[in-house]
């Protein structure tokens, strides 16, 4: 793996499995008494954070507290309007802090990247969401929920698995992230929402695209329902809440079509009647809850694979000597009825 | 002052002769010429043009004298170069008046690197309310022709029509920023495939062309004079040729920056390659290639735009849009149109001396090497590659795209009124 984590684009295919694989160990800790290893004692984690987002703060806290890591919360509010204190300060303030991995959550597109590459900081970069640009941990959480649900076992792939991302992928970084990693792992995935909400140039995506969810629905292994932004009701995306949800929202009746071992996924946070229905958001399909505790598994297997040590050493490291001695064991695909 | 014999220069790159430049004015043309006492220049080997005109500068002054004053910016004009710069107009405050105009052209004369013409503001503010004082700007001292809110489009259909009308009253030309601005509500880069995949808000080409058919139906319906700055689209090629072949009178500008680089940069992340319009694709920048090729682009224009380094510093999305092009423009233009066969040394002086002065309606400049004519001389060294060095530029600011790049010539020499403002490559005063 890369030193950074910016781009789910930037998994091969063996990285993507690692991850996953690494991530498996690391859920089987959740059920011990003591969920915490050492593997990071003495290493600096900061979660940056330049816009709100306490689920993913928290995970990302969680992950790093049970490697045994020190956390730094580091919230710089600001917008493009209201700067506050520049990104490039902010990170010269870490580096001479002695952060071994920044977390950081931006507004601004490509705000990871310039963090990595400006020569500021040496840390580790782990990009947890910029702009509408990307966010792969999300991405790693939501293949590895598939994974968990429908892989085949001895695999980390999900070859041949049909995925339908469903709304507003103009704006999402998780539609972005995951059409990269889920290409990666051999699954295949269409783009659903409408027109206005698809990107310029989805076509050399190497995706699907489908103005229609009904149509989708029959033939899909996973349906991701993406949030749509508030923002976006008043600006023509589309004429009105109740259109959208008529055209575009999963509700009990279109559930139905579903295979029977189809999964329900949101990154949330969700708006009930919006694009899902409460009954579906709790229903049995609905893997919602379990893609935030995977959310924390796989965080601790990117810090872990990030921070761990060099690249060869990371998947032998990390199974022979690491987690083997306190007797972790892998935690692998359970079927597709989970 | 001094009399100077240029020994040697090929003029648009035809033979090579001497010249004598004497009393601010080109007295004589031929071989083995001689004056007693007069400072001799070697220009063996380099290319004699007309001194360049820049039909789109930003010198930034007043206002943000952090990242360019009149004298810096003139200076790097002199160094690219250019005898003759137009200043646009959306300083603080902006020039939307008799006396900003003058202040501006005043210093610009007292500078003395080059020419200064100020643009004027076509609206009060670049508000897009209501129009500035045009003919005051026009009858005052600095003798305004070129009025544009540049930075901003003036995309009120009335607003637009009223100032076309307006300026025929005294000859001048609106220049328009064609940007649809509801088209372009924080937009960020290039609107393509790549946008999409960076997740930065996309500039689309229609925001320009539409525009550009709109400005050119109205040019046409009330008989007045468009240029059409910075275009960037292969659609707007199409437009502007369109317009021409009506027999309209419009004329268009295109950046060194457009004939160029790609939008691909934006993959970097890094704000220096942060324009407004944006980069484009590598077929707009073929289009645009050929429109100024074929004369279907009028001019280059170099859309020098200074910002201070904590401006392009920082995340995309917050940095300034511009970049730097005075001291670049001729050489960018030489391996991009030169080197490529598409335009002769004739070609360069018609489009970035000729054409701009007659569009800004600047009688003493953009005139041919003859005798009699004002010694406004460029010298230029088609073959001395060297590499871009953003500390060595005499801009104040240092937001070149090209640092690092390797460049296939540079200016040795500019005489503005037959007195060196830069010999050797270096600024004389």
């Amino acid at each position: 793996m890369n030193r950074h984590l910016l781009s789910a684009g930037d998994l091969t295919r063996a990285d993507a499995e690692l991850v996953l694989e690494t991530a498996g160990e690391m859920l089987s800790l959740a059920d011990r008494p003591i969920k915490k290893l050492p593997a990071l004692r003495g290493r600096t984690v900061v979660n940056l954070f330049f816009e709100d987002s306490t689920r993913t703060r928290i995970s990302f806290e969680a992950a790093a507290k049970r490697l045994s890591a020190d956390v730094i919360n580091f919230s710089a509010k600001g917008s493009s309007l209201s700067k506050g204190e520049s990104l490039k300060d902010t990170s010269l303030t870490l580096e001479a802090m002695g952060a071994d991995a920044v977390v950081v959550r931006h507004w601004a597109s490509g705000a990871p990247h310039l963090l990595a590459n400006a020569g500021w900081s040496r840390s580790s970069v782990v990009n947890a969401g910029d702009g509408t640009h990307e966010h792969p941990t999300q991405a790693l959480l939501d293949a590895f929920t598939m994974w968990r649900h429908l892989g085949v076992p001895g695999s980390h792939g999900l070859d041949g698995r049909k995925v339908a991302i469903v709304g507003d992928v103009l704006h999402s970084r998780v539609a972005r992230s995951n059409a990269l990693l889920l290409k990666t792992l051999g699954a295949e995935v269409t783009l659903v929402g409408p027109p206005t909400l698809l990107p310029v140039g989805v076509q050399s995506w190497d995706v699907a695209t489908s103005y229609d969810l009904d149509s989708v629905l029959p033939g899909t292994d996973v349906v991701m329902m993406l949030r749509v932004q508030q923002e976006r009701m008043n600006a023509s995306f589309f004429p009105t809440v109740r259109e959208y949800s008529r055209r575009y929202g999963l509700d009990g009746r279109r559930m139905a079509t579903l295979q029977d071992h189809a999964i329900v996924m949101h990154p949330g946070p969700m708006i009930r009647g919006m694009e899902i229905t409460a009954d579906v958001a709790d229903s049995q399909r609905s893997v919602i809850v379990e893609q935030v505790t995977n959310g924390v598994a796989v965080r601790m297997a990117v810090l872990y694979l990030l921070l761990g040590g060099s690249e060869p050493a990371l998947a032998t490291g990390l199974t022979t000597t690491g987690l083997t001695t306190t007797g972790l064991t892998t935690t692998g695909p359970t079927g597709g009825d989970a | 002052m001094s009399t100077y014999v240029v020994k040697g220069a090929a003029p648009l790159g035809a033979a090579p002769t001497d010249l004598v430049l004497e009393d601010g004015v080109l007295a004589e043309v031929g071989t083995g010429l001689s004056r007693a006492g007069a400072e001799v220049v070697d220009a063996d080997g380099l290319v004699a043009l007309p001194g360049l005109v820049d039909l789109h500068t930003h010198l930034r002054e007043p206002g943000r004298e952090d990242a360019e004053t009149v004298e810096t910016g003139t200076r790097a004009a002199a160094v690219g170069g250019f005898t003759a710069v137009h200043a646009m107009a959306n300083t603080h405050p902006v020039a939307d008046t008799a006396g900003v105009v003058e202040q501006v052209w005043r210093l610009g004369r007292e500078a003395g690197h080059c020419d200064v013409f100020p643009v004027g503001a076509v609206t009060v503010g670049l508000e897009g309310q209501r129009l500035a004082e045009l003919g005051a700007m026009a009858d005052s001292a600095a003798r305004v022709r070129v009025f544009s809110d540049d930075g901003r489009c003036v995309s009120d259909p009335v607003l637009m029509r009223r100032a076309l009308e307006y300026v025929k009253a005294f000859d001048g030309v609106v220049a328009q920023h064609a940007q649809e601005p509801r088209l372009t509500e924080d937009a960020q880069m290039n609107e393509g495939e790549l946008s999409g995949r960076l997740g930065l808000r996309g500039w689309p080409a229609v925001a320009e062309e539409a525009i550009i058919a709109r400005d050119c139906l109205l040019a046409a319906h009330v008989g007045s004079r468009l240029h059409v700055c910075h275009v960037s689209t292969a659609g707007s090629v199409e437009l502007v040729r369109w317009a021409k072949a009506k027999g309209w009178d419009v004329t268009a500008e295109v950046c060194p920056h457009h004939l160029l680089l790609t939008d691909e940069l934006a993959a970097t992340y890094d704000p220096i390659y942060k324009v407004n319009p944006p980069l484009r694709s590598a077929g707009d920048v073929e289009a645009l290639r050929e429109g100024l090729a074929d004369g279907t682009i009028d001019v280059v224009a170099t859309d020098h735009a200074p910002h201070p380094h904590e401006d392009k510093d920082c995340e995309w999305q917050a940095a300034a849009f511009g970049m730097l092009g005075l001291e670049t423009a001729l050489a960018i233009v030489q391996q991009t149109m030169v080197d490529t066969g598409l335009l002769d040394w004739a070609g360069v002086a018609d489009r970035m001396s000729h054409t701009p002065s007659r569009i800004g309606r600047v009688s003493s400049h953009g005139r041919p090497l003859a005798v009699g004519e004002p010694a406004h001389l460029t010298l230029y060294d088609a073959a001395a590659p060297h590499t871009v060095d953003p500390t060595a530029l005499a801009s104040l600011s240092r937001n070149t795209p090209y640092a690092g790049r390797q460049l296939p010539g540079r200016v040795v020499a500019t005489f503005l009124r037959g007195a060196p403002t830069v010999l050797d490559g270096k600024l004389t005063g």
